[in-house]
C-alpha cells in the first residue's frame, strides 16, 4: 500500500520529519517554525567525550529534543514505541501502515545504503518517514533527501536497530491527537525563552560560554596536542556545524528564518530585527569555517601558531556577539 | 548569507546527486531555501576525517601482518566503529572485546563468539582470522 504523502525537503531531518508529518496531518508548519518552538538552536561542548576521535561539539539540542518540546508547546499528542524485538517492530509498522499512518522512525545512518559513503558514520539520531510498503520494500521519505526513495525490509531494520550511543531500539512516533487550532504564539514565545535560557546558562561548557571554551581550547590545542591533532580537531568543529542537517552556520540561519516568521505572526518587529543580526552572526560563523579550513586544508604541515590565535579570536568575536543577541532577544519577547 | 552567496562548489554528494538545503535571504530581505552542491571548507573537512580514517584503518593492517594485533581491531576500524560502538554490536562488554584484540586469546575464541563478530562485520569466519583472503 502506499499512502499520499507529500515530501518535502528540508535542511535537517529533526524538524523535517515533525514538519511534514504536520503537514500530512492539515497543518501548515514550517521546518524553522519547528525548529524554533523546539527551542533547537544550542552550543554546547560536551567535555570526555569524543565523536569520531576529536571532542564532541554540537550546534543543537539533543536528539528528540526539539520533538518533544514542540508537540508539548503546541498541543500536539504524539504516540511513541521503542522495541526489543525487531519482529514486533515490523509488526507494529505494518499494522500502521495499513491503517493509513505515515510514521516518524529513528534510524542509524551507517547503514543507509543511499546515503553517499562519506557521509555514513555510526550516527543514530537521524529521522525519517514511511509511507508506505510495496511487496518487500519500504517507501521512504528522508526529509534531508530532495526525493522519495526505498528500503527493504532487511535493510529497515539493520538501521531501526543500530547500536551504539543513541541507539534508535526500532523508536518510532507518530502523532494521535491535534488541538482544534496550533497555539503557536505562546509555543513561540516560550520556544525563544528556553533558547535564550540555554546560550545564556551561566555554565562553562554550553551557549556563549561553551565558544568562549573552545576558543581557549584552540589556543592550547597546536601546543599540547601537535598541529596535526589540532587540525583533525578544528575539522571536527567546521564538520558539525556545517554537517547534513544545519541549513548552514551551525544552523544560525534557520534560526533567523524562524525569528523572521515570528515577527510576522506576532506582529513584533523587534524580532525581524533581530533576525538580520542572526543573519550577520551566522556569516561569522561561514568566515570561521572559510579561515579554519586554511589551516586544516594541509592536514600535517607545519603551520605557525597564531595562526590558531586568529581563529580563536574569531571564536571569541562571536561569543560577545551571540551574548549581546541572546540579551535583546530576551527583552524583546 | 544571501541567496546568491549559496556555495555551489564541487563535493563528494555529486556522486549520488544528493543536493543539500540551505536558508539563505532573498534580495528582498525575506528568507527561503537554496539547494547547494557543497561547500569546499566542509568538504575538505569531512575528506580530511576520511583520511584520517584510512590510516587508522592501514595501521590496524600493518599490526595484524605483524601479529601485535588480532583482526577484530582491523575491521573494527574498517568499519568506522570504535571499541563502545563495536561492543554494544556484538553484546560484549568492553573489556573483553579489548582482550580478544590480543591475538593469543583471539586464536582461541570459541566457534560461537567468532560468527557473532563475522556476522557484525558481515563476513565469514574464514575471512575474519585472515584478512588477507
Amino acid at each position: 500500500m502506499k499512502i499520499d504523502f507529500t515530501h518535502h525537503q528540508s535542511a535537517h531531518c529533526e524538524n523535517g520529519v515533525v514538519s511534514n508529518l504536520m503537514k500530512h496531518n492539515g497543518f501548515t508548519v514550517s521546518e524553522p517554525m519547528v525548529f524554533g518552538i523546539g527551542s533547537g538552536l544550542l552550543f554546547c561542548y560536551i567535555p570526555f567525550l569524543m565523536v569520531n576521535h576529536a571532542p564532541a561539539i554540537t550546534y543543537r539540542a539533543m536528539p528528540g529534543a526539539i520533538f518533544n518540546r514542540f508537540a508539548k508547546r503546541v498541543g500536539v499528542k504524539f504516540k511513541r514505541e521503542k522495541f526489543k524485538n525487531p519482529k514486533t517492530a515490523k509488526a507494529r509498522l505494518d499494522h500502521n501502515l495499513e491503517k493509513n499512518n505515515p510514521v516518524g522512525l529513528q534510524v542509524g545512518v551507517y547503514n543507509l545504503i543511499y546515503f553517499p559513503d562519506e557521509y555514513r558514520f555510526h550516527f543514530n539520531a537521524h529521522n525519517l518517514v514511511v509511507y508506505g510498503k510495496q511487496g518487500g520494500t519500504y517507501l521512504i521519505s528522508d526529509p534531508v533527501m530532495e526525493t522519495v526513495t526505498t528500503l527493504t525490509e532487511k535493510e529497515l531494520e539493520k538501521v531501526r536497530f543500530a547500536k551504539g550511543a543513541f541507539a534508535p531500539k526500532g523508536h518510532m512516533y507518530y502523532p494521535v491527537a491535534f488541538p482544534e487550532e496550533l497555539h503557536l504564539k505562546k509555543a513561540i514565545v516560550k520556544g525563544i525563552k528556553h533558547t535564550c535560557r540555554d546560550m545564556l546558562a551561566p555554565v562553562p561548557f554550553v551557549g556563549v560560554k561553551g565558544i568562549k571554551t573552545i576558543a581557549g581550547l584552540i589556543r592550547k590545542w597546536p601546543k599540547k596536542k601537535g598541529t596535526k591533532t589540532a587540525n583533525h580537531y578544528l575539522g571536527q568543529i567546521v564538520r558539525m556545524q556545517e554537517e547534513i542537517g544545519t541549513g548552514g552556520g551551525g544552523f544560525r540561519y534557520i534560526y533567523a528564518a524562524f525569528l523572521q516568521e515570528a515577527g510576522k505572526l506576532l506582529g513584533n518587529d523587534k524580532l525581524k530585527e533581530l533576525s538580520s543580526e542572526m543573519t550577520e552572526i551566522g556569516d561569522l560563523w561561514r568566515d570561521f569555517a572559510v579561515d579554519a579550513s586554511r589551516i586544516y586544508r594541509n592536514r600535517s604541515t607545519k603551520v605557525e601558531i597564531d595562526v590558531y590565535d586568529d581563529v580563536a579570536t574569531q571564536l571569541e568575536l562571536i561569543s560577545n556577539r551571540e551574548k549581546a543577541f541572546f540579551k535583546k532577544l530576551q527583552k524583546a519577547v | 548569507m544571501k541567496k546568491s552567496e549559496v556555495p555551489q562548489d564541487e563535493s563528494n554528494l555529486a556522486s549520488t546527486n544528493l543536493r543539500e538545503l540551505c536558508y539563505a535571504v532573498d534580495e528582498n530581505g525575506e528568507y527561503t531555501t537554496e539547494h547547494t552542491t557543497g561547500w569546499d571548507p566542509k568538504t575538505i573537512a569531512l575528506s580530511n576525517a576520511i583520511d584520517e580514517i584510512k590510516e587508522r584503518v592501514a595501521l590496524a593492517r600493518s599490526k595484524v601482518l605483524a601479529g601485535e594485533t588480532s583482526p577484530i581491531e582491523y575491521y573494527m576500524e574498517l568499519h568506522k566503529m570504535d571499541l563502545s560502538v563495536l561492543a554494544s554490536y556484538v553484546g560484549i562488554w568492553k573489556w573483553r572485546v579489548k582482550r580478544h584484540f590480543k591475538p593469543l586469546v583471539f586464536r582461541k575464541l570459541s566457534k560461537k563468539t567468532l560468527q557473532k563478530y563475522a556476522d557484525i562485520f558481515d563476513i565469514t569466519i574464514e575471512k575474519l582470522q585472515h584478512i588477507d583472503t
